[in-house]
């Protein structure tokens, strides 16, 4: 059935550009979908956008200091306004390395009690409730962290702990609650809820075959769960991966417990500390002059390259090795 | 091999063990819970809820600008993520045969998994750098933090609508976008807003990123080139202040987050209950 009414002109004028350029006519399926791929793309245009627009912030500091940047161990913004991150960096690296090693552990146990141990219907609600966990925002975590935790942690478990580990320098000098290992702490619970929704999701899709056959051997549940667990260590990796991307970038409830004191190297774990979120998120409405603005983009810039490595890593362990598409998404 | 007896008592010691971690996983949130109910409860009042900021030192005062600074911020946001998000994912579910749509599906989830605070400084060198710190500046950040969540969602919402109900729509000569858009989008109405819903609960807690393009703003709302007041930074500033007021409004403002954060949560989770 042919329509009797011509289409106006412009609509054919830009019906015959379009057809120039794609060699196919505008039929409304065809616009909708070149609609659609636009506004998909738009996530290129924004992580383009981000890269140079964080080179171009951070320019003043990148021509001064260079690779000084990097490797300096002073910031003094104050009176001889040189920036150096290194200790930042350390921060960083070593608080999300204490998250990992408390966290992981107790999260592939979550993931296991799941997948493994848990009824479907329990299974169920506690999933509900560990997802719940990564809902609450990170500034009521550190909130938390300094009414609740530090007082808990200072009075009830770090002078224990200083009695029988104080002979270990990591384990002595002063106690004042904030610190180091609080800050690690607190990553750690907040990085449970990630670790352990990917590890539940990867064991879950490990064939039933192969816990029938341990069974049939003979093998008890923990022995079925180990197998379960060595089946999906590549998923298990990816799962700290992306549990190591959140602590790195945490940055509101870190900056509350950590302490913020710019040093090398703390004294021991309970000192405080600092790290690049942490400092962004303390001076960056202070900084009063370009180059002190520019060295603070600058330490965002080293953060986006950080998360950018750690998050892709994360995704295509995860992704090879089980095509676990889903379950990732879901944070 | 190791005798029989001592596998049974391993796999037992294991089988406390892993129960024991998740209990301690589930303590925080029933602290953090407790907690915040108990000390909020007490601070929330007529007052509370309708009086801005005090000063300091002044007793009494309120988060009602904060309620309307969080409201308007995430509401501006949600106007630019919201359609960018929608189309993405249905782009990603619909089109999935093309070949930019891996690309799509992985950038999304890297950029989901980004520090708030970094996107909080390109909101800050492209916007706060031009108009100064203001409402639109943190909308703008808190809007990319918004688009790979309801991309996702949107996705995946779409992709439980039946092949059998496109099909349908297609053999009865509706063209495919027309399908998409009144028969597919219609059947997963329910997820999609679910999506949504839980995007805006997650950056209405959001503080880092609008610290670094809004700062703390202590006044009602005065324009949209101006900053206005946010519950979630707003607990920043009281909790780290030394003043007992502004930690009792910190506490406070607390609850109204997380009522309104996890009650979202939990909707959201009775009403889709049947989908997980």
């Amino acid at each position: 059935m042919k329509s009797s009414r011509k289409p106006p002109v412009f609509i054919h004028n830009l019906n015959v550009k379009v057809h120039k350029i794609f060699k196919k006519p505008l039929t409304g399926d065809y616009a909708f979908k070149l609609l659609a791929a636009t506004f998909a793309s738009i996530i290129f245009l924004i992580l383009g956008l981000m890269i140079y627009e964080l080179i171009k912030g951070s320019q003043l500091s990148l021509q001064r200091f260079g690779i000084e940047f990097l490797i300096g161990t002073k910031w003094d913004p104050a009176i001889s306004q040189v920036f150096g991150v290194l200790p930042l960096i350390l921060g960083t690296l070593v608080t999300s390395a204490i998250a990992l090693l408390i966290g992981v552990p107790i999260s592939l146990c979550i993931g296991l009690a799941l997948s493994e141990y848990a009824p479907k219907r329990f299974g169920f609600a506690i999933s509900f409730l560990v997802e719940l966990l990564a809902a609450v925002p990170s500034v009521i975590y550190g909130l938390w962290g300094i009414f609740t935790l530090i007082p808990f942690l200072r009075n009830n478990v770090y002078a224990y702990l200083q009695g029988i580990l104080g002979f270990i320098p990591l384990f002595s000098g002063p106690i004042y609650g904030g610190g180091v290992l609080t800050g690690g702490i607190i990553l750690a619970i907040m990085i449970i809820p990630t670790v352990s929704a990917v590890s539940r999701d990867v064991f879950s899709a490990v064939p039933n075959t192969q816990r029938e056959a341990m069974i049939s051997l003979g093998a008890t549940k923990w022995e079925t769960a180990k197998n379960v667990i060595s089946y999906a260590r590549s998923g298990v990796i990816g799962a700290i991966i992306l549990g190591l991307g959140r602590a790195v970038g945490e940055t509101m409830a870190i900056t509350m417990v950590i302490g913020n004191k710019f040093q090398l190297l703390p004294s021991s774990l309970f000192d405080a500390w600092y790290t690049m979120s942490a400092i962004i998120a303390n001076e960056f409405t202070e900084a009063t002059y370009g180059l002190y603005v520019s060295a603070l983009i600058e330490v965002g810039l080293v953060l986006f390259f950080v998360a950018l490595i750690i998050n892709v890593l994360a995704r295509l362990v995860v992704w090879r090795s089980l095509k676990l598409v889903r379950g990732i998404a879901r944070e | 091999m190791a005798s029989y007896k001592m596998r049974k008592i391993k796999d037992r010691f294991m089988r406390i063990l892993v129960w024991l971690a998740l209990l301690m996983a589930l303590i925080p949130l029933f602290s953090i819970l407790g907690e915040v109910v108990l000390k909020g409860a007490s601070s929330i009042n007529l007052n509370f809820l309708t009086q801005p900021t005090p000063t300091v030192g002044e007793a009494g005062g309120g988060v009602a600008n904060a309620m309307q600074g969080t409201l308007l911020a995430v509401g501006l946001a949600s106007l630019i993520g919201v359609p960018i998000g929608l189309m993405s994912g249905i782009f990603l579910s619909e089109y999935s045969e093309t070949k930019l749509s891996p690309a799509v599906r992985f950038f999304n989830d890297v950029l989901n998994g980004f520090p708030s605070i970094v996107i909080g400084i390109f909101g800050y060198t492209i916007i706060v750098l031009s108009i100064g710190f203001s409402v639109i500046a943190a909308a703008f950040a808190l809007a990319i933090i918004m688009i790979p969540i309801v991309t996702r969602t949107t996705e995946e919402a779409l992709k439980l609508v039946p092949a059998t109900v496109r099909e349908a729509a297609i053999a009865l000569g509706v063209p495919r976008w027309k399908t998409i858009v009144s028969v597919v989008f219609s059947g997963a109405k329910k997820g999609i807003a679910t999506g949504i819903l839980l995007s805006l609960a997650r950056i209405a807690g959001e503080s880092a990123p609008v610290l670094v393009t809004m700062g703390y703003w202590r006044w009602w709302f005065a324009g949209l080139d101006k900053p206005v007041a946010n519950l979630a930074l707003n607990i920043y500033i009281f909790a780290i202040s030394p003043f007992e007021n502004w930690q009792a409004l910190a506490w406070g403002s607390a609850l109204v987050l997380v009522t309104l954060i996890l009650g979202t949560s939990v909707i959201v989770r009775i009403f889709t209950r049947e989908k997980y």
